[in-house]
């Protein structure tokens, strides 16, 4: 068993798997908070995808868009909690 | 050997991302879930990468990882710490089964200012009122 069969029939398939679970707390989340969180873990869990998919293809070109998926990921936590405050303050 | 390396640090990055996952579907409480996020997460996306970095085995590559895991590192915990923030003041319930609230009565329910008691803050609107 090769590097790239254990990479795609294992851990691929264990990443998918999170990234569903992350989903279903996404979709019944009972805040907006919990919505953002399960947001960023996505996010973060898609760099990893985007890592390992890296390896298996053998392009290393994919690891800057890993790189402003991060970047994506913090700005969008901070959007929305910066928006989450000014609308408490509103209110 | 390099293969071995790789196959060890992707299980072991694959197996914390599926234990936030858990985490963040079992854990009872927003602040609970945001401690699984950052922590959790952030090991087994970096095991990930630096397996990327053994597998590749540039310097350019290399250098590309840590940079990406620096920048992880870094602003998983100032993300964590501002939506926690917005989420206290807007209201979000603690666990039913938590024992204490170490920042009840601790911030201006106003200005969001932080204080370490409520005589503290007593004392200040006091001297609000008298300017």
């Amino acid at each position: 068993m090769s590097v790239y069969d254990f990479l795609y029939y294992i851990i691929l398939p264990v990443l998918a798997l999170s990234t569903l679970l992350i989903f279903i707390r996404f979709l019944i989340g009972p805040t907006l908070s919990d919505r953002v969180v399960a947001l960023d873990l996505l996010l973060t869990t898609g760099i990893g995808i985007i890592t390992i998919y890296s390896i298996y293809t053998n392009q290393p070109a994919f690891l800057d868009i890993a790189m402003i998926m991060a970047l994506i990921a913090f700005l969008g936590t901070v959007a929305f909690s910066y928006y989450l405050d000014k609308r408490e303050k509103n209110e | 050997m390099s293969d071995l390396l790789i196959i060890i640090l992707s299980s072991l990055g694959a197996l914390f991302i599926l234990l936030a996952a858990v985490g963040v579907i079992r854990m009872p409480d927003l602040y609970l879930r945001i401690s699984v996020t950052t922590k959790a997460a952030t090991l087994g996306i970096g095991l990930l990468l630096i397996s990327a970095a053994v597998y590749f085995n540039e310097i350019g590559i290399t250098s590309r990882v840590l940079a990406i895991i620096i920048f992880i590192l870094l602003t998983a915990p100032v993300g964590a710490h501002m939506i926690g923030r917005a989420s206290y003041f807007s209201g979000v319930k603690l666990w039913s089964k938590s024992k204490e609230d170490d920042l009840k009565g601790k911030y201006h329910p106003k200005t969001h200012e932080l204080a370490s008691g409520m005589n503290k803050t007593d004392e200040k609107n006091e001297s609000e009122k008298s300017n």
